[in-house]
């Protein structure tokens, strides 16, 4: 009599084979399902790579890739691009190498290494001077491609910022006059398309500025986008201040801090850490955002690209320009996404 | 016995260190406060107690301007409490609190909790106020936890770490919000413990709770308090044996047979 | 600072906490209102006025998606043109959207692994990469790409594809309408009295008394029954043609015609919008508890009431607010038609503004037009959210 525990599950439902049945054949419609979705990535996946690897012609990416990351910037002056970024990449390295260190000089240091890392990077790419041999002036108007989605989005968020906090703390004030017109405010951009927040920085803010006072078409842009993206990071501080407990504001006042103090060493800090993840979801979305700076004339990476599909040489090679483009952003969006996503989970599992 | 006629009775008025008078707050429509009359003189240790709603906790948070009341006095330590800033802030500096949810500051270590407001308000030094903070963490009970973070320690390890933050200030009087209400029945004792030390040491304590053990060994008088107002008060052991009001009695027979 | 003992002193003013209050507000006020004043001043010095009478003038401009426009028509009725395509491209747009979302939704939740993973693939690449670049892609490398109208692909109808849109039937009314339209209302009255009765006797004996099918029979047979009574045809089919003139050129007559450049920018607002919408979707089924099926199953309840009377009702509640707000997000996304040549208000709106001059009233007019679009769709929205409130109490 054979041990009823000797006898082997059925093969159909171990392995490979069992996985495959669960997950794709049991119920009869999931059978029909995966064969129609078998062969529809079948056949996505053949006209794509057919396209990819025989018909696309990839010299127009190829030929254009500096024109694509730094647009009409001088090719000579490229290197001071490179030493930008450089800059960059050096303080990243050095907070990561010191993420761990609890001492406060050491990020004081940090902190103010970023902040002064903003005009010495400004200063390299825009330089002085017409005749300066080492480093002639590349005027803002010229600075395009990918160059130019990175300034727009990090100048954008970074500027944005400040404005949005003040104007959630102005939205959940108890002065009526204040908490209005805060509101208004919020509410009135986010009802409209950035398109037309970016449409009346362009045309109509110079008309309200002094006849004397002329600004260039970046600095417009990135009035526009800095406005904009400021209404939403206020609501997003805003979720971040409502989930402070009332305690805390009553312990800060017992404990003798007065209204400033409070906010600035209590409140604020426990508020905006609740919202990093969606501050870094928001300069995603601004990210992708500063394409629609093409509609008003500033030739950043997509701009480039339609440009570029009017050269002589490659007309109408809309396919592989766009494409290009597409995998760029995608790239740069997965990863910032995934980097959101470990920085919840660090965040969450901290010891606070 | 009136509360003005027991004041005279004991020393003038320069020891009394809190004086309510005629006390009213309206949330609303909602009368919750309604005439309370309350002399404390200094160093002495008042318990309040009464049913949920009475409005005990809006009224000890009116003493220190967490809640503005709207008709009557309130004089703390020669300073009126009205809508005059410097008022406001003075008192708030000489009264210390702790809460029922302890209300601590989570992103900062236990020792940053206790020195926040004596460098930032009182403009001590660094080192001076981390010395008191050291003194103020083993006085109460836990000096070796200086460098935790208030999420790491228990219920009772964090009240007693709140006491000390409202002690680093200095206050002339301490207020107690339902300190023990909160912790598990395990952990009330050594937070009690801490607050018999402190009305010892001859602080000026007004503490809302329900522990008639710490009322009885400490309290010089119970409060009752019902329905917006002052129903009787007495000494602990005038008040536990001899109640004068019926609802009184009712109040502690609910509370004592449980 | 006065030690008193009982008197209620005078507070001085510069540190009663209700004065500075009041004037911390007054200061602020005064300082939006001189900066607004400000700018008025600087505008004016440019000589530039604020007037709406330019509405009135002639366009000069013309327009070739919408309604009916010619060159001699006034800015006015330009500027509705393109409000009226905005709202159509947003209508459409929400509807199919939704449709896309609830199913790859509902897709990446499935148990069918392969199909699940499809979803996921189509999402995360369509929320990593910008609208406009969407936009692009789909107008000019695949519309634009698609062959001209001699060789124009022919779908069932027949409907042509071509690179300037498509061309389908439609139903256009006939003489015999006049005697049929009183069917329609019937039916729909008809329906609206049995569905009352439904809620009625719903709420007295806990499920309706009439199946929802009889509502659904109200409203194809007694229109069918009209069509069959009235004499001639209601309603008659547009069917469109090919016509070969002169020269080689090619017309096509009647149906209806979807411009390349609506048609761009439905499909990519679609598939854009769907892959969010998805998001909330799945997020709103999985926010339904397990337990709650399993329990449902354990009672005997089949598949399709437990969809129906436990998880959706559920379900809904935590889907309808973000699902607003990605309404809304369509509306307003809608304003990239500028970018590949739809007339919405948007596009209109700048041809008018290049014009007529008149910059500010424009933008006033913009900016007054999405808010009124979003303000409407919130409002709806909001009632149906309060709506899946109540029914389910």
């Amino acid at each position: 009599m054979t041990d009823p525990s000797d006898i082997a599950p059925p093969r159909v439902e171990v392995g490979a084979l069992g996985w495959l049945k669960k997950n794709l054949f049991s119920p009869w419609y999931n059978a029909l399902l995966t064969v129609v979705s078998v062969a529809f990535v079948v056949y996505v996946v053949r006209a794509v790579l057919r396209w990819a690897l025989f018909s696309a012609r990839w010299e127009v990416v190829t030929t254009n890739l500096k024109v694509f990351m730094i647009g009409r910037y001088p090719a000579s002056e490229a290197w001071r691009v490179i030493a930008s970024l450089a800059v960059v990449a050096v303080l990243a390295g050095l907070t990561w190498a010191f993420r761990k260190a609890k001492d406060r000089p050491i990020r004081r240091w940090l902190v103010l290494a970023w902040i002064a890392s903003f005009p010495v990077i400004g200063i390299l790419l825009r330089g002085f001077g017409e005749d300066n041999p080492f480093m002639p002036r590349v005027s803002a108007e010229v600075w395009s491609g990918l160059l130019l989605t990175l300034v727009l989005a990090i100048v954008g968020i970074v500027a944005s910022f400040p404005i949005g906090v003040l104007m959630a703390l102005g939205r959940r004030s108890r002065l009526p006059v204040i908490k209005v017109l805060c509101t208004i405010y919020i509410e009135t951009i986010r009802g409209v398309p950035l398109i037309s927040v970016l449409f009346m920085s362009q045309l109509m803010l110079p008309l309200f500025l002094p006849p004397q006072i002329r600004l260039a078409t970046v600095m417009r842009a990135l009035v526009g986008i800095t406005l904009f993206s400021s209404a939403y990071t206020a609501e997003n501080v805003r979720g971040g201040l409502a989930a402070v407990p009332r305690g805390q504001y009553e312990a800060a006042q017992a404990v003798g801090l007065n209204k400033a103090l409070m906010m600035i060493l209590i409140v604020l800090p426990q508020a905006l850490r609740n919202v990093i993840p969606a501050i870094v979801g928001q300069f995603t979305a601004l990210f992708k955002d500063t394409t629609l700076v093409v509609i008003v004339g500033l030739l950043e990476v997509l701009g480039i690209g339609k440009a570029v599909t009017g050269q002589k040489q490659f007309i109408g090679l809309h396919q592989e320009v766009f494409f290009f483009v597409a995998v760029l952003f995608f790239i740069c969006c997965y990863l910032m996404s995934y980097g959101s996503r470990r920085l919840e989970k660090k965040l969450g599992v901290g010891e606070r | 016995m009136s509360e003005k006629e027991v004041a005279m009775e004991r020393s003038d008025t320069a020891d009394q260190i809190i004086q309510c008078r005629d006390v009213h707050k309206w949330f609303g429509n909602f009368h919750v406060l309604r005439g309370v009359d309350l002399i404390v003189c200094k160093g002495e240790v008042i318990v309040i107690c009464g049913p949920s709603g009475s409005g005990k906790s809006t009224f000890i948070r009116c003493i220190n301007r967490l809640e503005e009341h709207q008709k009557g006095t309130i004089v703390v330590d020669g300073i009126e409490l009205t809508n005059d800033l410097r008022n406001i802030h003075a008192v708030q500096r000489e009264i210390g609190m702790v809460f029922q949810q302890f209300n601590l500051f989570p992103h900062l270590k236990v020792i940053d909790n206790v020195t926040l407001a004596p460098i930032w308000v009182r403009r001590w030094s660094k080192d001076r106020a981390v010395k008191i903070a050291e003194e103020l963490l083993t006085r109460v009970g836990i000096p070796e936890q200086a460098q935790k973070y208030p999420g790491q320690l228990s219920g009772g390890q964090q009240q007693r770490l709140a006491i000390a933050r409202a002690l680093a200030m200095q206050p002339k009087i301490m207020l107690f919000d339902e300190p023990t209400s909160a912790l598990d029945p395990e952990m009330i004792k050594e937070v009690l413990d801490v607050m018999v030390e402190l009305a010892k040491s001859g602080m000026t304590m007004i503490v809302v709770t329900h522990e008639m053990g710490f009322a009885k060994q400490v309290a010089d008088r119970i409060y009752f308090f019902d329905d917006g107002n002052i129903v009787e008060y007495n000494t602990p052991e005038e008040f536990f044996l001899k109640p004068r009001e019926e609802r009184t009695k009712k109040f502690l027979s609910q509370i004592l047979t449980h | 600072m006065k030690r008193t003992g009982s008197q209620t002193s005078k507070v001085p003013f510069w540190r009663d906490i209700r004065v500075l209050r009041a004037v911390g507000q007054f200061v602020f006020l005064m300082g939006v209102v001189a900066l607004i004043l400000w700018a008025i001043s600087n505008y004016r010095q440019r000589g530039m006025i604020f007037s709406y009478s330019f509405l009135d003038d002639t366009a000069s401009f013309d327009l070739a998606e919408g309604i009916e426009f010619e060159p001699t028509d006034t800015y006015a009725r330009a500027f509705l043109v393109g409000v009226l395509n905005t709202v159509r491209v947003a209508v459409i747009g929400i509807v199919l959207a939704t449709l896309l979302g609830l199913f790859t939704g509902i897709a990446r939740l499935s148990g069918n692994w392969l199909l699940s993973k499809i979803a996921i693939v189509y999402i995360e690449i369509i929320r990593n990469t910008p609208l406009l670049v969407q936009l692009f892609f789909l107008y000019f490398a695949v519309i634009l790409k698609l062959p001209r109208l001699s060789s124009a692909v022919v779908l069932p109808g027949p409907a042509y594809l071509s690179n300037r849109g498509i061309v389908a039937p439609w139903p256009r009314l006939a003489e015999a309408f006049r005697l049929w339209w009183p069917f329609l209302l019937l039916a729909l009255a008809a329906a609206i009295v049995l569905i009352i009765v439904r809620r009625r006797t719903r709420a007295r004996i806990g499920r309706p008394s009439i199946r929802g099918v009889w509502v659904l029979a109200c409203l194809i047979v007694i229109p069918l029954a009209g069509w069959l009574i009235v004499p001639g045809r209601p309603l008659r089919l547009d069917i469109p043609e090919l016509i070969r003139k002169s020269g080689g050129v090619i017309k096509v007559e009647g149906g209806v015609s979807l411009s390349s450049e609506f048609m761009a920018l439905l499909l990519g607002l679609v598939i854009y919008t769907g892959a969010y919408i998805a998001e909330v979707v799945r997020s709103g089924l999985q926010s339904v508890v397990k337990g709650q099926t399993e329990a449902a199953r354990a009672q005997g309840f089949t598949n399709g009431q437990i969809m129906r009377l436990i998880v959706l009702p559920q379900a809904l509640r935590v889907i309808i607010p973000p699902l607003i707000s990605q309404y809304l997000n369509l509306t307003k996304n809608s304003s990239l038609a500028i970018a590949i040549g739809f007339l919405d208000l948007y596009a209109v709106s700048q041809t008018m503004l290049n014009q007529s001059g008149r910059v500010v009233e424009v933008f006033f007019m913009i900016m007054g037009s999405y808010l009124a679009i979003s303000l409407t769709i919130s409002l709806i929205m909001n009632i149906v959210n309060k709506r899946m409130q109540i029914v389910e109490r």
